[in-house]
């Protein structure tokens, strides 16, 4: 028996070593539920490649970005042209839904509906992926510590891309939607008919569970449902790309990704989503057209307003905020910048700091601001749902919406002319010099500013910075 | 009666240092992991594959490519979201033959490598599917024509990659 196993070393050797890795791998499939029997050799090639991939995309960014901030800009001025003209177009755009937003909030709250806002995301650079196209999976620059959790869904501006599958002391392990053993609850938005999104051995998607006897179009857009309880409700996943007969009475919807999945830089991984009601505050702020362009543009002259009891306020009631009478915005304000505070009626000055007679100062005038949209590039950051591209049905105006313009404290006085829902100022304290109590409505309380708008009170607080 | 298609001045054994037989593998690793990341189509190559034929072609010795295909499939299975296993066993496989067919072929010169790698990689991809499906319980599909495409890929690159790897070989 000894002498047969060393005349035949080499092919022993062959059935011990496969022996030992059916072995392993059986126990691996058999345990896969209960626990995770490979970390440990997971974690030792992880924690040694992951460092070489971080340097290396630590290096490709900077020479990436040297060439393309102080080298290659050319066609920068007419870019810069275009943006600021589509700033002014989505602008408008998003004025025009948050009217919209306002309206669908007073309809759920009626309804007694619950939202989810995505209340807190963590942005990561992908730096490196399985190598293999058997395994759709990307690992992320940010490792234990960082809060991430197992499940924890992982998103572009773009759409949904996947979900945290492991956590290792250097980096996540994100499995993409595209990957065969992944499925995320899809709805087509139009039709509301609900399905499975599931990915196919070569890299694409497919939307399963739909009956042949259902319309599905190529072009229908598709949004998470929510039903997995992994991704928020409302998040792009792709578009109907091609529709097919497929087997049984089932129909073959193959999906095109919203988001570049093969093309991953940058994403959020979604660490918090908060699940509440509207409120009927949130539903009654808005903001109107004239409004912002009154406040980025000092010639358009002041409109008259519609105030809910139907008389239009006179001209100069509410004056644009960046050119107030008497008062200068704060040194290193910016119009239209957060904390760009317009106060009108008020003697506060602009520094003064917050507290009950700051407060009182500047009763019945209010703080308009624009806050910028917040930058998916922060290493963390507090992104309502709307502020990633308007997700989980939260409208997109009310991540970038501020507190109401300052109103003078004469404004209220016209006969009949109440402060409108829409302007509700949120007045601190409106029993210290203000002509608000002598309005036909009663002078609001405090209002509070609606999700993802920077909790700045009107008061002659120094310019705070938003929290996006 | 053992039949050899080389001359004996044509089996040359080889060996590598230390640290070139482990660094070769993990930069494989490494590349084929951050590669594909920005060029896109880099996925269809198998750096780990390639550098398990090389080094047990190179060595010569059934026992010591078997077991570096093994440590290379091993850790390149760590890197997947999969069950540890699946490309330890094809790789396994593919060293042991690698170097029992590395004795009895010359494997210098380009013609041979790329029908060695172009074999390989089939013999390594049908072992996989075969483990992946049968074991695993993963529902894979064979995709024939981008098999052969992919082999015939991973062999012309197979041709430059393993001249830049002669240099590191030593004559054992």
């Amino acid at each position: 028996m000894e002498n047969l196993l060393t005349r035949h070393r080499n092919v022993t050797i062959l059935v011990v070593v496969l022996f030992a890795e059916v072995v392993g791998l059986a126990v691996q499939v058999k345990r896969t539920a209960d626990t995770d029997s490979s970390r440990l050799i997971r974690v030792w090639t992880v924690t040694t490649i992951s460092p070489f991939e971080k340097a290396f995309v630590a290096v490709q960014e900077s020479i990436s970005d040297t060439w393309h901030n102080y080298f290659y800009l050319r066609g920068l001025r007419s870019q810069n042209r275009k943006l600021q003209e589509e700033i002014e177009q989505l602008r408008l755009q998003q004025v025009r839904l948050a009217e919209d937003a306002g309206q669908a909030r007073r309809l759920q709250r009626l309804l007694g509906f619950k939202e989810q806002f995505i209340a807190h995301t963590l942005a990561a650079q992908v730096i490196g992926s399985s190598g293999s196209d058997m395994s759709r999976v990307v690992y992320i620059d940010k490792g234990a510590g960082d809060g991430v959790l197992q499940d924890m869904p992982v998103i572009t501006a773009d759409g949904v891309v996947g979900k945290i599958l492991r956590v290792f002391p250097t980096s996540y392990q994100v499995l993409l939607i595209n990957d065969p053993s992944s499925g995320v609850g899809a709805i087509l938005e139009n039709s509301r008919l609900q399905g499975v999104i599931k990915g196919t051995a070569n890299g694409e998607l497919v939307l399963e569970k739909m009956m042949s006897d259902e319309r599905v179009e190529a072009g229908d857009q598709l949004l998470t449902s929510g039903g997995d309880q992994i991704f928020p409700k409302g998040l792009p996943i792709g578009t109907v790309k091609k529709v097919s007969p497929g087997k049984d009475v089932f129909l073959n919807v193959q999906v095109k990704p919203a988001a570049e999945l093969s093309r991953l830089e940058e994403v959020l991984v979604i660490t918090q989503v908060v699940q509440r009601q509207a409120t009927a505050q949130e539903a009654q702020t808005s903001v109107r057209a004239v409004d912002i362009l009154a406040s980025r543009l000092p010639s358009v002259p002041d409109n008259p307003r519609l105030p809910s009891t139907g008389v239009p306020l006179p001209v100069g009631v509410n004056p644009p905020a960046a050119k107030t009478a008497g008062t200068k915005p704060s040194p290193g304000a910016k119009p239209g910048a957060p904390g760009t505070a317009a106060l009108a009626g008020s003697t506060a000055k602009p520094h003064a700091k917050s507290g009950p007679a700051a407060e009182a100062q500047v009763t019945g005038g209010a703080v308009k601001v624009l806050a910028p949209k917040p930058k998916a590039t922060n290493s963390t950051a507090h992104t309502p749902a709307s502020a990633s591209g308007g997700f989980a049905g939260v409208p997109a105006a009310s991540a970038v919406k501020k507190p109401r313009p300052a109103k003078p404290a004469a404004a209220p006085a016209v006969p009949g002319a109440a402060i409108p829902a829409t302007q509700k100022a949120p007045v601190a304290k409106p029993e210290v010099g203000s002509g608000a109590t002598d309005s036909a409505t009663p002078a609001p309380k405090a209002q509070k500013p609606p999700t993802g708008v920077a909790q700045n009170p009107p008061t002659a607080t120094p310019p705070a910075e938003p929290q996006p | 009666m053992n039949v050899s298609y080389t001359s004996r001045e044509q089996i040359e054994v080889y060996r590598f240092s230390l640290p070139t037989a482990i660094l070769i593998p993990l930069l494989a690793l490494f590349l084929q992991a951050f590669l594909p990341l920005r060029l896109h189509f880099f996925e269809i190559f198998d750096l780990p594959l390639l550098v398990t034929i090389f080094m047990a072609v190179s060595r010569r010795n059934p026992a010591t490519g078997l077991l570096t295909g093994s440590v290379i499939g091993l850790l390149q299975d760590s890197l997947t979201h999969q069950p540890i296993g699946i490309y330890g066993i094809a790789k396994t496989v593919v060293g042991y033959g690698a170097s029992s067919l590395g004795v009895k072929l010359d494997v210098e010169n380009s013609g041979s490598r790329f029908l060695l790698v172009f074999g390989f990689y089939l013999v390594h991809q049908v072992i996989y599917l075969v483990v992946a499906r049968g074991m695993v319980g993963q529902d894979l599909a064979w995709r024939w024509g981008h098999m052969a495409f992919a082999a015939f890929c991973n062999a012309a690159l197979a041709v430059p990659l393993f001249m830049v790897l002669d240099h590191f070989k030593q004559r054992g």
